[in-house]
């Protein structure tokens, strides 16, 4: 021993001062900077990615909630929306839509010729087309609900077409109105005029939260109602379908099934399942609930049986992982009292494992409200133009989905569905946001130490 | 050298209570336990001390079937408590824990109050018809887990909040609660600091009075301060099993005497 210390190492005796750095230390810190500076780009280039992202959709779809609205006195015609006189509901309602666009039309005409506005190179009839196509219809309702205002002048709030509405969003020009049939440059200057009179307005817009959609002539009117609502079927029914099956496979899968071929087997198709093209599943559907169990298509039911067959691989990987990580101690402390497993399981563990379950559930469900291409697979892409009913005969109504909306808006020809379009990105952002929010709160509630 | 005359007086007279007549465990394919014959004895504590992976664990979990859980172990042999196989198939492995209780080696209470802690047992067997029965049960199992005076007034309290020490003792108190007849320890003390240790080993000592006690312990210090019989366990054998005043000062086998000796292990 004594002679190997007596001889330095001729190796070391260059470095043997812990303040002279060695050049392999160098190296290894250069490679240690550079690594961090990698982690940094990729952060700020993800960053950069996601703001410009949302600033676009921020930037084209926020104005879908504010829209051009006309605000004038309109004289209910009891000539035209009652001829009989009788004024009843049912007489009246043979009057079509197209008799009370001339009721609109004299009545915007009386408007500007009241307010001195010049009309100038604009006719009667391009003055009403100002005025949206869903207009009439507006005013019909309101006098079949109420045959009281019929001879009465009352002031109403209509939608201007979607070109003006346009115009102030941007969207159409003088130019491209020059060459645009639906509008014309003069048009516009009386929408410009009409603002300046107070007759024409920008105001927040809540039917695009409750209309449903609308045809491609008049893009002012289309609204997410329908879109939310089956939406918010699609979710509720999601979470019922998966939830107790995903929970319970797990369960069963963690805790009570025997370790062999079989339950191998089981595991790596799960995890293949979750992998799963989701237009498959579309396909799946279509064939098994639509066209075998003879389930309505386009409805939320047969979409949420869709979405289930994908969200559960999800939440069951999830649910396994959070059962797995409740430490075996507390199993075997509930055994060792005499507690069976059932009730070690449901007792102690899932407790326990509830906050990873939530999480995963609702993190499977948030993916399962942006899915979009089974939905098309099975009609939900379809135009539905009436409100679902009521749960549980409702579940079975035609209904559309937020991201089907988004997709079929942005396929349409005229720019004034991208905008909405994009305003129905930011609720689906909306929601997504609100789902992820009652996941950390519902982890942090629930989240206990052992 | 006086507590050991009496302890073996003690054991003199003791009865059996639980008997394990060829027992072999095995992990899969490996053999983990080779042909064990044991006699656990009416208040009594019995220590089993050995080397690391020596079986003694294992021969532990069979007395109250808790190697059951483990998927690949396989148990032969017979083992009886008062005379009745607990094998057998009319006896529940469930029921058979409540009799025969289990502290772990790692204090391991539920993420809930102290109470409820205690109270887990009682209620899940339908030992109460009462509240004021239940109340009676903890308090009763915390005082003889000597944990009631400094628990009594954080009753509510998270179990997991009390120091590595009290936790353990709540775990006896929890095993004591649903009245069993046989107490298993694994390892109750490794840990613990000395003073923690002390406190429990003193616990175990007055257990004794009311049922059997198996302490599993790689403390020999331990076996020979709490036990009044001592197993060895080698690679699986059982080597020697007699009094610990035997064991420890006149072994009969060498391999004994070589490992509280220090020699192996």
């Amino acid at each position: 021993m004594t002679d190997i210390s007596a001889q330095p190492m001729p190796s070391q005796s260059a470095a043997a001062s812990i303040m002279v750095g060695s050049k392999g230390m160098k190296k290894r810190h250069a490679a240690e900077a550079r690594f961090k500076a990698y982690g940094i780009v990729a952060i700020v280039f993800s960053l950069g990615v996601l703001a410009f992202m949302l600033f676009t959709i921020f930037n084209d779809g926020i104005s879908a909630f504010r829209q051009a609205q006309l605000t004038f006195p309109v004289t209910i015609d009891a000539a035209v929306v009652d001829p009989t006189g009788t004024r009843d509901r049912n007489t009246m309602a043979k009057v079509t839509t197209f008799s009370y666009t001339k009721v609109l039309n004299n009545s915007i005409v009386a408007a500007l010729l009241d307010k001195g506005i010049p009309q100038e190179k604009v006719s009667d009839k391009e003055l009403g087309e100002m005025v949206s196509k869903s207009a009439p219809a507006q005013v019909r309702n309101m006098v079949l609900a109420d045959p009281s205002l019929v001879g009465q002048t009352i002031t109403i709030s209509v939608f201007a077409n979607g070109r003006i509405d346009g115009y102030f969003k941007g969207r159409v020009t003088r130019d491209t109105a020059s060459r645009d049939s639906n509008v014309s440059p003069a048009q516009l200057d009386l929408a410009d005029t009409l603002r300046d009179a107070g007759i024409l307005s920008l105001g927040w817009n809540s039917r695009f939260l409750t209309n449903s959609d609308s045809s491609d002539l008049r893009p002012e009117t289309a609204g997410l109602g329908v879109a939310i609502l089956g939406s918010l079927y699609l979710m509720f029914l999601v979470l019922i379908i998966c939830v107790p099956i995903g929970v319970a496979a797990s369960i069963y899968l963690e805790e009570f099934a025997p370790k062999n071929r079989w339950t191998d087997i089981i595991e790596v198709n799960i995890s293949n399942l979750a992998a799963v093209p989701s237009i498959v599943f579309g396909i799946l559907g279509l064939a098994l609930f639509i066209n075998f169990a003879g389930l309505p298509q386009s409805s939320a039911m047969v979409g949420a049986l869709v979405i289930s067959l994908m969200t559960l691989p999800t939440i069951i990987i999830a649910s396994r992982s959070a059962i797995r990580a409740v430490p075996p101690s507390i199993r075997d402390a509930a055994l060792g009292v005499g507690a069976s497993k059932m009730q070690t399981v449901f007792h102690h563990v899932l407790p326990l494992a509830a906050p990873g379950i939530l999480t995963g559930t609702i993190l499977g469900l948030a993916s399962a409200l942006g899915e979009t291409a089974p939905l098309l697979l099975i009609g939900m892409v379809a135009f539905v133009d009436n409100y679902p009913g009521a749960p549980i005969s409702g579940f079975f109504d035609p209904a559309t989905a937020l991201p089907v909306q988004v997709y079929s808006w942005a396929s349409r020809s005229d720019p004034a569905f991208l905008e909405r379009s994009s305003g129905a990105i930011i609720v689906l952002l909306v929601f997504l946001v609100i789902m992820n929010v009652t996941a950390i709160i519902l982890r942090r509630k629930f989240e206990r130490r052992w | 050298m006086n507590d050991m005359t009496k302890s073996d007086l003690d054991v003199s007279t003791a009865k059996i209570k639980m008997r394990a007549e060829g027992v072999q465990v095995y992990y899969g394919t490996t053999q983990a336990l080779k042909d064990v014959n044991v006699n656990i004895l009416d208040k009594v504590v019995t220590a089993f001390i050995g080397p690391s992976g020596c079986g003694k664990s294992t021969f532990l979990r069979c007395l109250n079937r808790m190697n059951d859980t483990v998927a690949s172990a396989r148990v032969e042999g017979k083992i009886t408590l008062d005379g009745q196989d607990i094998h057998d198939p009319k006896v529940d492995a469930v029921q058979l824990r409540a009799v025969v209780g289990m502290v772990f080696q790692k204090p391991n209470p539920f993420p809930k109050s102290i109470y409820d802690n205690v109270a887990y047992g009682p209620r899940i067997h339908g030992r109460t018809s009462s509240k004021a029965e239940l109340d009676e049960i903890v308090e009763t199992s915390l005082r003889k887990a000597a944990l009631w005076n400094e628990a009594k007034d954080r009753l509510s309290a998270p179990g997991t909040g009390l120091s590595g020490g009290q936790q353990q003792r709540l775990c006896i108190a929890r095993a004591i609660a649903t009245n069993p007849q046989v107490l298993l320890m694994d390892e109750p003390c490794s840990a613990l600091d000395p003073i923690a240790t002390a406190q429990v080993e003193e616990l175990i000592d007055e257990l004794r009075s009311q049922f059997s006690v198996v302490i599993v312990t790689h403390s020999m210090q331990q076996a020979a301060r709490v036990s009044q019989k001592t197993a060895f366990f080698h690679l699986g054998n059982l080597v020697e099993y007699g009094d610990t005043s035997q064991v420890f000062t006149n072994p009969s086998d060498p391999r004994t005497e070589s490992y509280i000796s220090g020699r192996i292990g």
